[in-house]
């Protein structure tokens, strides 16, 4: 039967092409618009380390000025302190621990043919890879002794790998920055993150780093980060000055790997906050946060406003052209009354009609649904090419692919419910008197 | 004119009139906030930098090495630049407008002060910068030569003369009596005296409350081994000066990195990405929406049509002409979009109040509902006049056929 209704279906879709043309392209539409926007919103905001994420914590003191938060709402700084840091660091009271910041320094190849160039790094510690948990396609991290040792070692990525040494396994070899030779002990893999979700205060979506030098080492060249720095006092005339100071511009991660572990560290952070306030130092109220990776996202707002908004619209965009269907459906079921009235007549039953005609409005759902998913690839090009920086998360996965299909049945059938149920209830005897 | 008959013919099919006055009311009220929304971007986007776009491209000269003395290549950059050929004037500068990154201060009027009276962005540059930024002296005068000090990065920021825009001036002392005075950059002394005001040059962040407040600051003050330069180059001569600076500053000085040269015109347009973004996607649905809406239109107009082939026949017959056929669709038509549009109305205030609550966007102008409702009274008007003029054409004789 479902072969057959399926036929009359598509037999009745093409004696209005106009019509059937009109309600696929309204279906088509308005998926397009709803999954473009949703891919956008669903990726920007998704997990990206679904195994740990509530383990991870990025780590917030407010050591800020006692007369002005750092956030309007009173949410504390979103960097720490370089004092703070090597603090906690140093106190190593979480499974794992890594402070780490930003850094920018010129590479200058061994290979004369390859032009010196500014390389982004970031500087951190030995627990960054086991934390982050980055693929690595030779090598390895480094380890903590040689954290404590101020090792001039370095992890590059698979693509300064691939400029430095054309992709060879580069282990043991060294890499001249600014002057100084760092020895390569690891060399990442194919490492494709969505957000840079470890350093949100630089930018979510800016460019991956380059290399990974020790933190100890890093602060040893006596360099700022290439990073937002804040400061709400001037920190004094020179380097050591800086270091003492409470300018915040180090993101500082914590693994804990149990709510019992989450509840010390946090009573950990409250008795440090507590001991360098009878120092003199965080005059604010104890305002410490340890929020994991999602609900940092989150309050760092990695989905922007705009893409928030652009996704109810094209939702509410979606509800007009299901209104469009439905008005148009309901019309050409009222118009077919007389041929239902003759088959109901002729003993077809109200589920036989019912069937037939949701089969029909399904029809027109799956069509507007493989449009859809067509335009809402088109829409992603789009979109990339309107947000250079959107590159990772404009791009179709298969559960969005799966998501276009069921969300456009689901709304044609939706569209097609009322105008069936009516035209199921059509009395055979009035249709049938002419 | 007879409503009478058309209100109760539409009694008859409230649900297809519901349909296309929920289409039109969902309509009003999306189109309203999408266009209220570009305005507001492109508004945003048309707000003039204070500097000349045009002719302007700003880079990064990077040195390596041990031994590389950032202070006196910085001074042979400068004479270099200068004298280049196409090359108006050239300053050092720690950022530019538009450009996202940089530096921003709290500006006091008292020593120990608890809230700065105005935060201002900071532009550490020498006595070239009005002429190579090309903003305006409104008041005071430029720096002299030996006002612009060495300053080592890191140390107590406490020049002895600033030049501030008219914007942060106006803020800081709201009786225009800004030249002259001594601000704090510090908590302590000493002060720093307003020597100039230049009429305006923004932030480098688009999105500050206070894009115009802005110091310019003289010292040679290189980021560790790093300088940033802003080269304003004769007008048209930009891309061809391009096209040289860096192989002439190798060939000056070969132990380091030119960054990427960018033009300031690049730097706005990346600025304002997502503006452009926005405005753009809302457009794309601006124009779907009305589109939709009107085909819906026609589409539910022509099974009208269609419908009552033989009632219009009758009239016909019974002596209506083809313009009573058509007012009275073109009537019904505009009684369903009316009541679709004092619902929409509704709802393009209550789509704003959440926009307002949740995102912080400002208030929709009433002017915006008004207009709408004229728009889409066209729209629906046009749109059933295809429908209208074929049901008008329906020949009397229909009504003596039977079906």
């Amino acid at each position: 039967m479902f072969a057959y209704y399926f036929q009359l279906g598509l037999r009745s879709l093409r004696r209005n092409p106009v019509l059937t043309a009109l309600m696929v392209i309204g279906i088509a539409l308005g998926i397009a618009a709803s999954m473009t926007t949703l891919t956008v919103m669903h990726l920007m905001g998704s997990d990206p380390i679904p195994w740990k994420s509530d383990k991870l914590h990025y780590v917030q003191l407010d050591n800020w000025d006692v007369n002005n938060p750092y956030y309007d709402d009173g949410r504390p700084p979103d960097q720490v302190t370089y004092k703070d840091a090597t603090a906690l660091m140093e106190a190593g009271k979480a499974d794992k621990q890594a402070a780490m910041f930003k850094i920018a320094l010129p590479i200058q190849p061994e290979n004369p043919e390859v032009k010196p160039f500014q390389s982004l790094g970031r500087a951190t510690y030995a627990d960054f890879f086991a934390m982050f948990e980055p693929p690595f396609a030779f090598g390895g991290g480094w380890d903590r002794r040689q954290d404590s040792e101020h090792a001039r070692v370095i992890v590059l990525t698979r693509e300064t790998n691939e400029k430095l040494f054309g992709g060879q396994n580069s282990v043991g070899k060294t890499v001249r920055m600014n002057g100084i030779d760092y020895s390569v002990v690891g060399v990442l893999g194919n490492w494709k993150l969505r957000s840079r979700y470890y350093d949100l205060t630089n930018g979510a979506f800016a460019d991956m780093e380059e290399f990974f030098i020790p933190y100890t080492a890093a602060i040893d060249l006596k360099q700022r980060s290439s990073g937002n720095n804040s400061c709400f006092k001037t920190s004094g005339d020179g380097w050591d000055a800086y270091l003492q100071s409470d300018c915040v511009w180090q993101q500082m991660w914590v693994q804990l790997d149990s709510p019992a572990r989450l509840a010390e560290y946090k009573s950990f952070l409250d008795n440090y906050v507590n001991e360098q306030k009878k120092l003199g130092r965080f005059e604010r109220p104890l305002n410490n946060r340890l929020l994991n990776v999602t609900e940092w996202m989150r309050d760092q707002r990695v989905v922007s406003r705009d893409v928030e908004v652009q996704t109810g619209l094209g939702f509410a965009f979606l509800a007009v052209c299901l209104v469009n269907t439905i008005g148009l459906l309901l019309a050409k079921f009222t118009r077919k009354s007389g041929e239902i009235g003759l088959r109901r007549a002729l003993g077809a039953s109200r589920r036989q009609v019912f069937t037939q005609f949701l089969i029909e409005s399904g029809v027109v759902g799956l069509s507007g649904g493989f449009l859809g998913l067509l335009l809402t690839g088109l829409g992603l090009l789009a979109v990339r090419a309107l947000y250079t920086e959107y590159k990772t998360v404009a791009a179709l996965d298969w559960t969005m692919v799966a998501t276009t299909v069921l969300l456009a049945i689901a709304a044609a059938v939706i569209a097609g419910l009322y105008p069936t149920w009516r035209a199921c209830r059509v009395q055979p005897a009035a249709q049938l008197k002419v | 004119m007879e409503i009478r008959p058309i209100l109760s013919a539409l009694m008859r099919s409230k649900v297809s009139m519901i349909l296309i006055g929920l289409q039109v009311a969902l309509t009003l009220a999306i189109v309203c906030n999408a266009l209220f929304i570009i305005g507001q971007r492109l508004e945003r986007m048309n707000r003039p930098s204070g500097m000349n776009e045009t002719d302007t491209f700003w880079f990064g000269s990077t040195g390596f090495g041990q031994g590389y003395d950032a202070k006196a290549v910085q001074q042979s950059d400068l004479a270099l630049l200068r004298q280049l050929p196409g090359v108006a004037n050239a300053t050092p500068s720690n950022s530019v407008p538009l450009s996202g990154g940089g530096w921003s201060t709290g500006l006091n009027l008292q020593p120990k002060q608890k809230t700065s009276t105005a935060n201002t962005t900071i532009y550490i540059v020498d006595d070239h910068a009005i002429d190579t930024f090309a903003t305006h002296l409104v008041a005071g005068r430029n720096f002299k030569r030996e006002e612009v000090l060495p300053a080592e990065f890191g140390d107590r920021l406490q020049p002895s003369v600033i030049i501030v825009t008219k914007a942060l001036a106006d803020k800081m002392f709201p009786d225009g009596d800004a030249l002259g005075k001594q601000i704090y950059m510090d908590e302590e002394p000493p002060t720093s005296t307003i020597v100039g005001i230049v009429d305006r040059l923004q932030q480098p962040w688009p999105e500050s409350d206070t894009v115009e407040f802005a110091t310019f600051v003289p010292a040679y003050m290189p980021y560790a081994n790093s300088t940033r330069y802003l080269v304003r180059a004769e007008p048209g001569r930009r891309d061809e000066v391009m096209k040289t600076v860096e192989q002439k500053l190798i060939e000056a000085n070969p132990s380091r990195i030119i960054g990427k040269l960018r033009t300031i015109e690049g730097t706005r347009k990346e600025a304002y990405a997502g503006d452009r973004a926005m405005a753009i996607i809302l457009g794309v649905v601006i124009f779907a929406l009305l589109a939709i809406t009107a085909l819906g239109i026609v589409g539910m107009a022509s099974f009208w049509v269609a419908q009552r082939t033989k009632q219009i026949g009758t009239r016909r017959a019974l002596g209506a002409t083809k313009f009573d056929i058509l007012r009275y669709f073109q009537t019904e038509n505009f009684i369903i979009t009316t009541m679709g549009l004092i619902a929409g109305g509704i709802l393009a205030y209550a789509f704003s109040l959440w926009l307002m609550r949740n995102y912080q966007a400002p208030r929709l102008p009433w002017y915006y509902v008004p207009v709408g409702f004229v728009c889409l009274w066209l729209l629906g008007q046009l749109a059933v006049l295809g429908p209208a003029l074929r049901a008008s054409r329906v020949p009397p004789a229909v009504a003596t056929r039977s079906v």
